[in-house]
């Protein structure tokens, strides 16, 4: 038979054990994509000219090449300069940076959509910067970002088999090397597949939730 | 003769090539309520948001309170103020705005309290206290925990009146406070603010296109055209005799809009 439920059902359970990993990477990458993407749209709207510039080219170069590039990168060539990361954290710091970029676009739209005499009202009640971001603007700025945010979200989701390539064992390794040993692909890619469709169907119920919640794009 | 408390010398103001304001000078007593009027884009908004910090200067000097605004002292040498300095400035100063700017996340309680519980470490309790006194006078007990969205234009610019007034600024600008009002919200607001101006010292420049709230308010009223004063003195000057003929005309076409001076 072309389709065997026991050998289906046999591999589940290390599949899920990866599924884990995929998990967590997704949601440690986005972690560290939110704080990342944050810090660069701040430095983005810097008034010093050499810091908004510089961080604008580090933001383009990094959305501009490939995550499997990067990811190689810095498992494979940053401990020849003497920084070797375990897998997973190799894995997090480069999905959280590349997507970092686009969260860093995100919340761009998010504070630019708030009106110009927030901050003035901010600057006449005499908050200091750091107050005025946290109790007068991000407050407003992200609600309509997290539909946005969510998006992404999904597709970090979905790009976590490209962390296979540094041997990240998340669900798509485990599945891999279930394939390798047992010679059938059918069962294994199969059951990959539809965790993934089960997960991100999940998930689009939850986005569109999102997206009625906090009145969809950025105002 | 009293101080100054606001000092005006030799102001100019560009945005870019374009001169809004091109050597003004004035001086405002402690306590005087001025009133700055004037056609459209001769300068008024762009001198009180000057005197809040929300801009730079192109030139001149200002003092407020007996210090530099844009300036201060370095090694016993004049330099442009750094944010600490305008930081320090600021407390002297409050604003409210033509379009409330009222914090829309936060209630209107919270709209009060915030700056002076970030700003003057002031506990919530004692803060709570003085927003609930101010809402009092603005005639709004009954809307603390309401959300911005929820009141009509009137009511926010009466928290925004409330809120600049939490931090107790020694001087405070009200840039055409009701203009962006339906004409039926527009006098629960003057009355709050003839009030304020009946019975508080504070020092008050108010930018308007209402002549005769001018002329109860103002113990001096500053006619503007072209970011210049063309004329200044009190209200019976400025409306029954003016001297100029700017102001004239310009008085001529308020009357013919359909307003009593
Ligand atoms: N941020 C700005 N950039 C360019 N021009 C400005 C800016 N703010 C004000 N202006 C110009 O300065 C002039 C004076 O504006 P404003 O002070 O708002 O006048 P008023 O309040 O008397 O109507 C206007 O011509 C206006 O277009
Ligand atoms: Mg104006």
């Amino acid at each position: 038979m072309f389709w065997d439920w026991d050998f289906a059902i046999s591999i589940t359970p290390t599949l899920l054990q990866g599924l884990k990993i995929t998990i967590l990477a997704t949601v440690l990458g986005a972690i560290v994509a939110a704080v990342l993407g944050l810090v660069f749209a701040i430095l983005r709207r810097s008034t010093n000219r050499l810091i908004s510039r510089t961080t604008g080219f580090v933001v383009e170069f990094i959305r501009g090449t490939p995550l499997l590039v990067q990811l190689y990168f810095i498992f494979y060539i940053l401990p020849d300069f003497g920084l070797r990361l375990p897998p997973l954290t190799a894995g997090v710091i480069g999905m959280g940076l590349h997507y970092a970029t686009y969260f860093s676009e995100v919340y761009r739209g998010g504070i630019e959509s708030v009106a110009r005499g927030q901050w003035e009202a901010a600057r006449a009640g005499n908050l200091n910067p750091r107050q005025t971001w946290v109790h007068v603007i991000l407050p407003q700025a992200i609600p309509p970002m997290i539909p946005a945010m969510a998006n992404y979200l999904l597709a970090m989701f979905k790009e976590t088999p490209l962390l296979t390539a540094i041997t990240v064992m998340e669900m798509m390794s485990q599945a891999r090397s279930v394939a390798n040993t047992s010679y059938r692909y059918v069962e294994p890619m199969t059951l990959v597949g539809v965790f993934f469709l089960i997960i991100s169907i999940f998930s689009v119920f939850g986005l569109r939730w999102l997206e009625r919640k906090f009145g969809g794009r950025a105002r | 003769m009293t101080e100054p408390i606001i000092r005006v010398q030799d102001l100019r103001k560009s945005f870019g090539t374009l001169t809004v304001i091109d050597g003004l000078n004035f001086e405002v007593k402690k306590g005087e309520k001025l009133a700055l009027i004037g056609p459209s884009g001769s300068g008024k908004t762009t001198i009180l948001r000057i005197l809040m910090t929300l801009e730079t200067i192109s030139g001149g000097r200002i003092e407020v309170a007996g210090e530099p605004l844009y300036h201060m002292q370095k090694n016993g040498a004049e330099v442009p103020a750094n944010e600490a300095h305008l930081h320090k400035m600021r407390r002297h100063i409050g604003m409210v705005f033509q379009h409330f700017n009222l914090f829309p996340h936060k209630t209107v309680l919270q709209n009060i309290t915030l700056a002076p519980m970030l700003t003057k470490g002031e506990s919530r309790a004692n803060a709570d206290k003085r927003a609930g006194e101010l809402l009092e006078m603005v005639g709004l007990s009954d809307k603390a925990g309401h959300m911005p969205s929820q009141l009509s234009g009137g009511q926010k610019q009466r928290v925004a009146i409330a809120r600049a007034l939490a931090l107790n600024p020694e001087i405070m600008l009200f840039d055409e406070v009701t203009s962006a009002l339906d004409p039926e919200l527009v006098e629960e607001v003057l009355i709050v603010m003839k009030r304020l101006a009946s019975e508080t010292d504070m020092t008050m420049l108010l930018v308007t296109h209402e002549m005769s709230f001018a002329s109860d308010f103002a113990d001096r009223v500053l006619f503007f055209d072209k970011g210049k004063i063309v004329e200044s003195g009190p209200p019976e000057q400025i409306f029954k005799n003016p001297q100029e003929e700017r102001t004239r005309t310009f008085l001529r076409k308020i009357i013919a809009a359909g307003q009593h001076v």
